[in-house]
């Protein structure tokens, strides 16, 4: 399909309105929900599972100009992220400046 | 502990104040750091600086406009956008379902909670709901609305600094910008990673992700997100039951 097919403005609209739609459901649905509920859990894996496919696709099979970078240095960069990630006690801010400055090092 | 590091505040202003400045540190930093990617990310699809202020004031919910993003510049059909996003930002349900009650005070209108839930994304959920219940009733509303104020009005300035960086700085810089995101949320994913059915959905999703993609590039993230998260829900489910009938 073409990306001229459609235009942004629409695709940003639709997408704020969907995401609001969530939220507002939260708020009218807020004390009647059971936080720890089976419906929360499946919205929870959902999540965590379309967001952790996304991050491998964008970090293995990058679309945008991270596609000028050979695969090793994305992966030498996530490795030092995860290493000071790890060292600095689970620190995520550490982590990710460590790694995009390792690949912008390693990228110069 | 917590509770003597815990801030009270005089007065209603002050409660307000305090939720401003409780953002104004690390919340704010790495949140800042992930519009500066996300800004970048819009000027490398070629979407205009409006744009990119507009998704972020309309949605406010980032890995929702990641993937919009990511999927309009690869030209993925709409619908799938639409749903993708749907899926991801669906946790916002639970997240405004779940703080709302901790601020509800008759001196606010109904559709006040509304407005507010606009301010409600993964960050200040997070922020707001560890400190709430230290606050008196009448102070959580405006601590509320201080924190989540600030990152809101903050994020569309960090959009744009990475949108306009992106472009005028050497391409290294703005591999790095580009790569904050990704990197962002896998290591926020590697932190919070307790419940079995969260690691098996993660495990799953990072299987199929690459696989769906060079299969079907359109719908990966749709796929993806509700098999693995399906399956990971349905084995967390067993392995809860086993575990129930083990232990009495």
């Amino acid at each position: 399909m073409n990306p001229e097919l459609y235009n942004p403005v629409w695709v940003i609209t639709l997408a704020a309105a969907v995401s609001y739609a969530s939220r507002g459901l939260g708020v009218a649905l807020s004390g009647k929900l059971n936080p720890e509920g089976s419906v929360v859990e499946w919205i929870t894996c959902v999540t965590y599972a379309l967001m952790a496919g996304m991050v491998v696709r964008m970090l293995a099979l990058p679309i945008g100009a991270l596609v000028h970078t050979p695969d090793w240095v994305r992966f030498i960069a996530v490795l030092v992220g995860l290493l000071v990630f790890f060292i600095i006690r689970k620190n995520v801010g550490a982590g990710v400046l460590a790694g995009s400055l390792f690949l912008m090092f390693l990228m110069w | 502990m917590t509770s003597l590091m815990t801030p009270k505040y005089a007065t209603v202003k002050s409660a307000f104040w305090g939720g401003v400045r409780e953002a104004a540190s690390v919340p704010m930093l790495i949140m800042g750091a992930s519009f500066l990617g996300f800004g970048s990310m819009i000027k490398d699809i070629n979407w205009s600086i409006s744009l990119a202020i507009f998704t972020t004031l309309s949605t406010w919910a980032l890995p929702g406009q990641i993937a919009m993003a990511e999927m309009a510049a690869s030209g993925a059909p709409l619908l799938a956008i639409v749903l993708a996003v749907g899926f991801i930002n669906a946790r916002l349900l639970p997240m405004s379902a779940t703080l709302l009650p901790h601020v509800r005070h008759p001196r606010f209108p109904g559709w006040a909670y509304y407005g507010v839930a606009m301010l409600i994304a993964a960050t200040s959920w997070v922020g707001t709901l560890r400190r709430l219940p230290d606050l008196r009733q009448d102070q959580k509303m405006p601590f509320l609305l201080g924190y989540g104020l600030l990152l809101y009005c903050g994020s569309p300035l960090f959009t744009m600094a990475g949108y306009w960086l992106s472009g005028s700085v050497p391409l290294p810089v703005t591999l790095a910008l580009v790569f904050i995101n990704p990197l962002y949320f896998m290591l926020l994913f590697l932190q919070d990673l307790k419940d079995p059915g969260r690691i098996l959905a993660v495990l799953f999703g990072a299987v199929l992700g690459p696989i769906t993609f060079l299969y079907s590039p359109d719908w990966t993230l749709v796929i993806t997100g509700l098999v693995a998260g399906t399956l990971a829900w349905y084995l967390d489910g067993v392995l809860k039951a086993r575990r129930g009938t083990d232990e009495s």
